[in-house]
């Protein structure tokens, strides 16, 4: 556990820092923590969740606006302004979430340039807020009869602050709420598909990183005693990114070095740039932007990752601990009707994928969809999962009208699918790939995850998912970074994700493809035993053995239509089949 | 208000909206070409401007130094590729091309002086010190990074603007400049008064629109940048470089931000940092447009134009809080609208 090593020793070196520190050192570290607090939920926001903010020194604005005007003229106490400032700001940021997350990824930091632009002019413009001079007087922090009057004391209180932010965002990654958001970045179809609200997911960490720069702002506003409006312009959110991007926007980490180096690189660069100029201004932005595009083109993912190499990681074998077994779905009667697909259509333009399918399929059976290239196969599964739904036609599943429900709702009701081009997250192990798929059979929440509240769920996720691995034949690479894996056991990974949500219908999108024979004959042996537990599947495929060894009915597609039905010897003699996959003979 | 404020009004707004439509078309063109988002495409705008009042101030603009500035670091980056690649024969044409048409400019311009050259020619002058920069700024930043996602060109497009902005402090200084009108003439419309500038600034830029339209319609370099934003893979495909896209495209960005700049200077004082807001304000026009559609992006930027100018008028502390607020409305519909679950690329 190597982060374990580096928090133990950054919390001793923080421990003996004030005695042995110069005032001016102190309040350089103060500086640094409070900027390492918005800095923590940048690398939540644009590092894990691949969304980012220019808006953030806005939110610290709100904390301390609010907490400087209701001590200051209302004088309500600072521990109850803190929540105060808690809501006013979530509900921003939820309204602004709600706004832009739903949209492409551009439109959020578009948008926070936009607020953060409005609020600044905002904060210097109302005159109950100070205007431009802003705020002065306001009260220092008091508990039990301590006061937080020096920068020393309030040193203590910032890092115990930031550690336990540190702390409550590495519980809330390594959690089942964690890996959602963890899929958001370059995964949202897949995680969808297996049931993450994800625009929920997208406004969640938006507000956690808008908190915890309230947060900031909060401490900010009682150390310095006075709030104006410049500290929370554009430019201070700039920063904060620029702080977060060079130190390693992907690593807990990175965010506190990037801070700690762009406060310390600033306040140098304010000496020395303008006598080197001969002119006074803020020229140590030249320096920053040089650096951040620097950093972008040879070292994307920051600094951190470069200290990294200096501490070799020691080889660990994670194990799963046994677990009380997940409850399950009840199996539906063998030979009921599942699925059942009426009329239905999907255009794209003037170009007719689907055309009038009628199909269905029962419990406990395999039904097998083929045809040549481009007959509208994978078209027909993105409809009925609801990735891409149709255009016209009606879908019951279990007799549930599905056509018009997200995907994630139609995962809810127990149905699975696998992906034709591999939809894993590459650097996530085979073990957390998985348990993406137990999403819906957990139920903690961000908050219990923070805490390690959902330990107990969380055991049981992943011995459901572990489970889930052995039974596909990967326990070997449970631990091993699913990317790494050749491509045909990466389907075996999907499959194995599919079946961790406990469905009642397995969707698999040619499973086969790029397995050899022992692997396939393996795979062929799995689902029959899934068949006869009573579930149905429903499979695309080009592997023609494969298909007529295991299917029990087989539906030919061609241009979108239904050109043929029936049992696979059936299918074998059907002189339209032959002729559309071999081409007629004159 | 009476009717002849509600005229002034309008006239302003209309002014301005017709800057910001130009910047809102130069943002949708550098998106759909490059997919960066070019937050710095208001820098033009204030160098523009301010190259053009240091030309008539008989100062040399500290634009030149920033361009002869750019032209080494090019050169060192493009002669370590060439030694690389060992295509020593390239050497002394990119050194030429780099270094010595920015030393050439350099020495024209202290050969005469700028001050005294008739205004078209000093406007020229401005625009051939101000329109390399497009291309330069998209070789050092973007060039090396054209698969990024659209999120790290974002960020580095923030990153080019604290850094041009920086510079623009310290080459043109913290004062802001006017330049003069480019014509005083004045005509009566009823009881308003029209200013000529104002009807310059709506003809050039309706006269440039046109002649995108025609660049884009008409010429093989203009269906090439279309053919790029719509499929850049098949746009190879055919042979069209992508480099080269990009190049013309921030070409043209840096033209009309120029351009735009020194139309406005007239009308407004022009600081080193005014640049930011008047591209944002393009962009708010661009983002009512999706930022893909040409004409709604147009049709937006005017809005933004009428609705700053009233808001001058009935709530001037908060005109760009209400400006900066619009798009608010406009994303809230467009997420309305939406439904497709978006894989980021």
């Amino acid at each position: 556990m190597k982060n374990s090593r580096f928090l133990a020793i950054f919390v001793v070196a923080l421990l003996f820092a004030p005695p042995v520190l110069p005032e001016f050192y102190i309040t350089l570290l103060n500086y640094i923590g409070l900027y390492a607090i918005v800095t923590l939920g940048l690398v939540l926001l644009t590092g894990v969740g691949g969304l980012t903010s220019f808006g953030q020194a806005a939110f610290v604005g709100l904390g301390a606006y609010t907490t400087a005007y209701l001590t200051t003229v209302h004088g309500v106490s600072p521990w109850l302004t803190l929540p105060a400032g808690l809501a006013v700001t979530a509900a921003v940021a939820i309204a602004i979430g709600f706004i832009t997350l739903r949209l492409s990824g551009h439109f959020l930091p578009l948008g926070t340039i936009a607020w953060g632009i409005s609020l600044y002019y905002l904060f210097g413009n109302l005159d109950f807020l100070g205007g431009h001079t802003g705020i002065s007087g306001i009260p220092t922090l008091q508990i039990f009869g301590f006061e937080f009057k020096s920068g020393r004391e309030f040193y203590y209180l910032i890092w115990a602050v930031l550690l336990v932010i540190v702390v409550a965002t590495r519980n809330l990654l390594d959690s089942r709420e964690g890996r959602a958001v963890r899929a958001l970045k370059g995964g949202s179809l897949m995680a969808e598909a297996m049931g993450v609200n994800t625009p929920r997911s997208k406004i969640v960490i938006f507000t956690v990183a808008a908190l915890y720069a309230c947060l900031s702002g909060w401490l900010y506003a009682h150390l310095q005693r006075f709030v104006n409006p410049t500290p929370f312009s554009l430019t201070q959110g700039i920063e904060y990114l620029f702080m977060v991007v060079i130190g390693g926007v992907g690593y807990v980490w990175g965010a506190i070095l990037g801070a700690g180096l762009i406060t310390i690189l600033k306040q140098w660069l304010q000496d020395w740039l303008p006598q080197l100029l001969g002119q006074s201004g803020n020229f140590e932005m030249i320096v920053f932007g040089l650096l951040m595009i620097l950093i972008l083109h040879r070292a994307r993912e920051g600094l951190w990752p470069i200290v990294l190499r200096y501490f070799p990681e020691r080889a660990r074998r994670p194990r799963v601990a046994a677990a009380e077994a997940l409850p399950c779905r009840a199996t539906p009667l063998a030979g009921s009707i599942l699925l059942d697909i009426r009329n239905a259509s999907k255009r794209f333009g003037g170009l007719v994928a689907n055309d009038n399918m009628n199909f269905n399929v029962r419990a406990g059976e395999v039904l097998a969809l083929i045809g040549p290239n481009g007959a509208g196969k994978s078209t027909m599964f993105n409809g009925i999962s609801g990735v891409d739904p149709l255009t016209s036609g009606e879908i019951r599943f279990c007799g549930e009208r599905i056509e018009s429900l997200a995907a994630r709702d139609i995962a809810r009701l127990g149905m699975s699918r696998s992906f034709q081009h591999v939809r894993l997250l590459p650097t996530m192990s085979v073990l957390e790939n998985v348990a993406i798929g137990t999403h819906l059979r957990g139920h903690k929440n961000f908050i219990h995850a923070a805490c390690r509240a959902e330990r107990h769920e969380e055991a049981r996720l992943l011995h459901e998912a572990a489970l889930q691995i052995e039974r596909c034949g990967l326990a070997e690479h449970m631990y091993d970074a699913a990317g790494s894996l050749p491509l045909g056991k990466q389907r075996v990974v999907e499959i194995a994700r599919a079946l961790a949500a406990d469905p009642c219908l397995l969707l698999l999108d040619e499973p086969a493809a790029g397995l050899r024979y022992l692997e396939k004959e393996a795979l062929a042996e799995l689902l029959r035993r899934l068949r006869a537990e009573g579930m149905g599947i429903l499979l695309v495929e080009h592997d023609m053995d494969f298909v007529m060894g295991l299917a029990d009915r087989v539906i030919v597609m061609e241009f979108g239509r239904k050109l043929a039905e029936g049992l696979p010897e059936e299918i074998q003699r059907n002189p339209a089949v032959l002729d559309a996959y071999l081409g007629g003979v004159e | 208000m009476d009717l002849q404020i509600a005229l002034l009004l309008a006239q302003d707004g209309v002014t301005n909206g017709a800057i910001y439509a130009l910047l809102a078309l130069a943002l949708v063109l550098v998106f759909a070409v490059t997919r960066v988002i070019f937050i710095p495409q208001g820098e033009f705008v204030a160098f523009g401007a301010l190259t053009l009042a240091s030309l008539q101030a008989g100062k040399l603009p500290g634009t030149l130094w920033l361009v002869f500035g750019m032209g080494v670091a090019i050169t060192a980056i493009e002669v370590a590729l060439a030694l690389n690649e060992r295509h020593l024969r390239r050497i002394p044409l990119i050194v030429l091309f780099n270094c010595g048409l920015p030393l050439l400019l350099a020495g024209f311009l202290f050969a005469v002086s700028p001050a005294t050259l008739p205004l078209p020619v000093q406007v020229c002058l401005a625009l051939i010190l101000v329109v390399p920069l497009g291309p330069m700024i998209h070789r050092l930043a973007y060039q090396p990074i054209a698969e990024a996602s659209v999120l790290v060109l974002l960020i580095v497009s923030v990153a080019v603007h604290v850094t041009l902005v920086g510079l623009g402090l310290f080459f043109f200084g913290a004062e802001g400049s006017r330049t003069p009108a480019f014509t005083d003439n004045s005509f009566e419309i009823g009881d308003a008064l029209l200013q000529g500038q104002t009807l310059l600034v709506v003809v050039c830029s309706i006269v440039l629109i046109i002649a995108l339209y025609f660049f884009f319609e008409r010429t093989i370099y203009g269906k090439a940048l279309r053919a790029t934003a719509m499929n850049r893979t098949g746009a190879r495909l055919m042979g069209i470089s992508a480099t080269l896209a990009g190049r013309l495209s921030f070409t043209l960005a840096a033209l009309i931000g120029a351009f735009s700049g020194i139309l406005i200077s007239p009308i407004t004082t022009i600081y080193y940092d005014s640049g930011f807001l008047i591209g944002l304000k393009g962009f708010v026009g661009a983002i009512v447009g999706g930022l893909a559609s040409y004409p709604v992006a147009a049709a937006g930027a005017i809005l933004v134009g009428l609705l700053e100018s009233y808001s001058s008028f009935w709530a001037s502390a908060f005109k760009e809080v209400i400006v900066f607020t619009l798009i608010i409305p406009v994303l809230l519909w467009r997420s309305l609208t939406t439904r497709r679950i978006e894989e980021e690329d």
